[in-house]
């Protein structure tokens, strides 16, 4: 594999347009993913599913190059509906739109040309992949004050013309004080056997809110990660909600940073998995200053040959006294091939704290089905009202209740 | 204060922590092939005992020390031990306990386990191990009347070689992890005990160990086997004197429940956790394992763990059979610059197997604690159900506490419940507490006991009291 980056790497600074500086600096990063490679299970963040095996399995040959020079075309049909909204458009990895079309032009400014370093500390080589090869850090700044009037819905679309490619693309966003964002992640990849790998990274200062919601409804064979890095200041709110239910292989990863007073993390996921899906959320929140609350609800529902895993690590700073950390797990296994795994994880160096995880996993309850029936439904339909009841709950969570209805309608579950 | 005054001063925290001027005969120092055919030969074994050990010596030579623990510790010289240390006077066993070295017996006295005395009295069978060797076993004749054979290691490898034979190794293998593979090539002794088949152990068989030499390591074996229709209840404790250096334990504990049979081992375990700097104390590196073979088999884990500078073990228990049951309650104590990583795995495979966690865990002083544990149901292991429960208990803000739990659920009959919480003691109850006139000392003592009560109900009797002082003294100084 090593030779294949390293070709594809020469290609890339023959065909892109870029300084000497940054050449030595992705090359710095190529070298670093060349010698740890892929994530596997030896280490303990990938113990349950590994995606070096997983890319070897799905993927044969994988290649590392993409052709920026030329646009694709935008197939407006796939834009969603009945929400008024600002777009970015990723085709193949490459920006073909930026549209804050309902914004007030003067408060956010967009800039290509922002320092590619990272500035915190990670053990995670597709950081260092991702770092290689990504083709244009875009930076989105929202000014102090400023609340963005429609949110803004990123699409994810790949087309025909890649096969077994390994997209990488990041966005960096600053949230100004007292700014609100809420920012959609819309995936919908019709090509199969396609790795992307996305970076986002977010620095929310003072009573800034950050609303985050990443849909992976529409079933195709990609295999996905994707990595939120959440830097958080005073009395900042940030908000997850992740629908992971249509790629072969996803994993979202979010680390958040609780830096300032009074600052506030939530993450609500939802699996919804059949057919040799296999599914992670791993989530690391540091409480590292007093009075900062996270809350994290994960629930799975498995269906054939199908397998999540959650690991949630809340970790309190012997600093960070009045800490309030919540995580719950459930899950539902509808098939003897299901199969669910759980890691949450508590590590707390102060004495005033209220932290307390709970998980659960078993079949539908059939005690409720036989009540249901006993009302006149049927197996199938009672199975499917207790399932959608499970899910609502986190669906309910969403606090935008414009977005809370579109999830809703794009998931199918009605009022 | 003069050298004496300090001893006895050192000696209230950890009035185990005297050492016995004994004669010790020693293996060389470090670890080789000679020196493990030197331990076989000493204890007079068979050929096929030395090739088990052998075995093992050699698979060690492949095997890393594995690191992703919690606690860290400095390296350790595997070549710097002396892996067998015994009395001089047991080169020739003792045939009753009248001819036991009055220094030992001595020793065993001021650990409160008078050999003759618990005998007549309290009808609990006591196996003594001093450093690497049993030294006596008490209530013999009472136990073979049943057919239970109770004796220490070496005895059954003499005298019951088949049974040794044909189970040792078979739940924890030679080539298992690297402390098992060590304790393997290098054990020096331990208990074995066989319950015949349809028998009720009528009284509590005990365990006491206890490191006496510098440098030593102890390595002791013990293997319970629990036939079909049987019960029996087995406790351990260990104590080891107070030294500046850390030595190491690293125990290999084999259980072994037929059909319908049921084994109970509680341990209390307190070991020198060191001084309050945290200088000295020992390492407990301890494998314990469980193998539930039978159908309705059960075995449950008790311990109590307030010693050892790092202790790191998870008892576990492998439900093979249909219907069978494991346990597993503990409390886990630490305070000063005490680390603890335990926990345990309950690896479901059998249709209808249940399981029970229930871990306690309070951290003091500079100290940290995780709990690390396993919930493993296998696509077999049709309508299974674990239920775990740790909570975690932090007094300053100087300790940690963790939690990490991994889950597996792999058939979807089963259910799987877990839950943890963290906490401190609260004002409000302290207050109560010194307002009914307990001094802020006890009241923390009567909060913490309410605290590990679930698990303290599941000790047998006499060991419940001993334990309940145990994390009383095991906080002192803790609170303010």
């Amino acid at each position: 594999m090593s030779e294949q980056l390293q070709s594809d790497f020469d290609k890339i600074v023959k065909t892109w347009k870029i300084s000497k500086e940054e050449i030595l600096i992705k090359k710095n990063f190529l070298n670093k993913f060349i010698e740890s490679g892929f994530p596997n299970r030896k280490q303990e963040d990938w113990k349950f599913l590994d995606i070096s095996q997983i890319i070897k399995k799905n993927i044969s040959a994988l290649s590392f190059f993409n052709d920026y020079s030329q646009s694709n075309k935008i197939d407006s049909s796939t834009f969603v509906d009945g929400l008024e909204h600002n777009k970015i458009i990723f085709i193949n990895g490459r920006i073909e739109k930026i549209d804050f079309n309902y914004e007030d032009q003067n408060k956010i400014e967009i800039s290509d040309e922002t320092k590619k370093d990272i500035s915190f500390d990670y053990e995670n080589s597709l950081i260092d992949l991702n770092s290689a090869f990504t083709h244009k850090v875009f930076k989105i700044l929202i000014k102090k004050d400023y609340s963005l009037k429609k949110p803004l819905i990123i699409y994810h679309s790949t087309n025909e013309k890649i096969k077994s490619t390994n997209i990488n693309l990041r966005l960096d966003f600053e949230l100004g004080e007292n700014s609100c964002l809420k920012l959609i992640d819309y995936f919908s990849n019709n090509t199969t056997k396609n790795f992307i790998n996305i970076f986002y990274n977010f620095n929310l200062e003072t009573d800034s809110i950050l609303k985050n919601y990443k849909i992976d409804k529409f079933r195709n064979n990609n295999l996905k990660y994707s990595f939120n890095n959440i830097e958080q200041g005073n009395n900042s709110v940030s908000e997850t909600f992740i629908l992971s239910a249509g790629s072969d292989y996803f994993k979202n990863e979010i680390n958040c940073n609780l830096n300032g007073e009074y600052s506030s993390a939530f993450i609500n996921g939802l699996f919804s998995l059949k057919e040799d899906q296999q599914h992670e959320i791993r989530s690391t929140i540091n409480h590292l200053v007093e009075n900062t609350k996270s809350y994290q609800l994960i629930k799975s529902v498995l269906g054939k040959h199908s397998k999540s895993a959650y690991q949630g690590r809340i970790f309190v700073n012997s600093k960070a006294q009045k800490t309030d950390g919540y995580q719950l797990s459930k899950a539902i296994l509808l098939d003897e091939t299901s199969e669910f795994n759980a890691k949450p994880e508590l590590e707390i160096y102060a004495d005033d704290v209220k932290c307390s995880h709970g998980s659960a996993s078993g079949s539908l309850n059939e005690d409720s089905i036989f009540y249901l029936m006993s009302r006149g439904l049927n197996y199938q339909q009672s199975k499917e009202l207790l399932i959608n009841g499970f899910l609502l709950d986190v669906v309910e969570k969403i606090t935008d209740s414009e977005i809370k209805n579109l999830i809703k309608n794009i998931i199918g579950l009605k009022e | 204060m003069d050298t004496r005054e300090k001893d006895i001063e050192k000696l209230k925290d950890y009035k185990y922590g005297f050492t016995t001027d004994i004669e010790n005969i020693k293996a060389p120092k470090g670890l080789n092939e000679d020196v493990i055919k030197f331990i076989s030969n000493i204890k007079k074994e068979p050929q096929w005992m030395l090739d088990f050990r052998l075995k093992a010596y050699e698979r060690l030579k492949l095997l890393k020390e594995p690191n992703w623990q919690k606690p860290k510790y400095p390296k350790i010289n595997y070549q710097d031990l002396y892996y067998y240390s015994a009395p001089k006077s047991m080169k020739d066993k003792p045939k009753s306990l009248d001819e036991l070295d009055p220094k030992l017996l001595e020793t065993y006295k001021k650990l409160g386990i008078p050999l003759q005395e618990q005998a007549r009295l309290n009808g609990i069978a006591v196996d003594a191990v001093f450093d690497s060797v049993s030294v006596a076993t008490t209530f013999k004749g009472e136990l073979t009347k049943h057919g239970i054979i109770f004796c220490s290691m070496s005895e059954a490898i003499q005298k019951h070689p088949n049974l040794v034979k044909k189970y040792l190794g078979t739940v924890i293998p030679v080539t298992d992890h690297f402390f098992a593979t060590l304790n393997s090539a290098v054990f020096t002794d331990g208990s074995f005990v066989y319950i015949p088949e349809g028998v009720k152990c009528p009284m509590e068989l005990s365990t006491y160990f206890r490191i006496n030499a510098s440098e030593t390591g102890q390595f002791e074996r013990t293997l319970i086997i629990a036939d079909k229709g049987s019960y029996v209840s087995y406790l351990e404790g260990c104590t080891a004197p107070m030294r500046d250096e850390n030595q190491l334990h690293a125990a290999n504990v084999e259980l072994i429940a037929f059909d319908d049979a049921e084994i109970k081992y509680s341990t209390v375990q307190n070991w020198y956790p060191g001084d309050e700097n945290g200088k000295g104390g020992i390492y407990n590196f301890v494998t314990k394992r469980g193998l539930c073979k039978g159908k309705n088999s059960k075995i449950s884990w008790t311990q109590v763990e307030t010693g050892s500078a790092i202790t790191w073990k998870y008892p576990s228990c492998i439900l093979k059979g249909d219907n069978s049951i494991g346990e597993f309650y503990s409390i886990a104590i630490t305070n000063n610059h005490q680390k603890a990583d335990t926990g345990t795995k309950m690896i479901h495979l059998g249709k209808n197997t249940k399981s029970k966690i229930i871990s306690k865990g309070i951290s003091a002083g500079f100290s940290d604690m995780t709990y690390r544990g396993l919930v493993d149901i296998n696509s077999k292991a049709k309508n299974s159900s674990n239920y775990t429960q740790c909570d975690s208990l932090l007094m300053g803000n100087k300790c940690g506490a963790h939690t990490v739990p991994y889950i597996k659920n792999k058939n979807f009959d089963s259910n799987i419940a877990h839950e943890a919480t963290t906490s401190k003691i609260s004002e409000e109850q302290l207050h109560y507490c010194q307002q009914r006139g307990l001094n802020p000392e006890e009241a923390v003592g009567l909060i913490v006991n309410g605290f590990c009560k679930e698990v303290l109900q599941q000790l047998p009797m006499e060991f419940a009291v001993e334990a309940q002082k145990l994390v009383g003294i095991s906080l002192e100084g803790s609170v303010g």
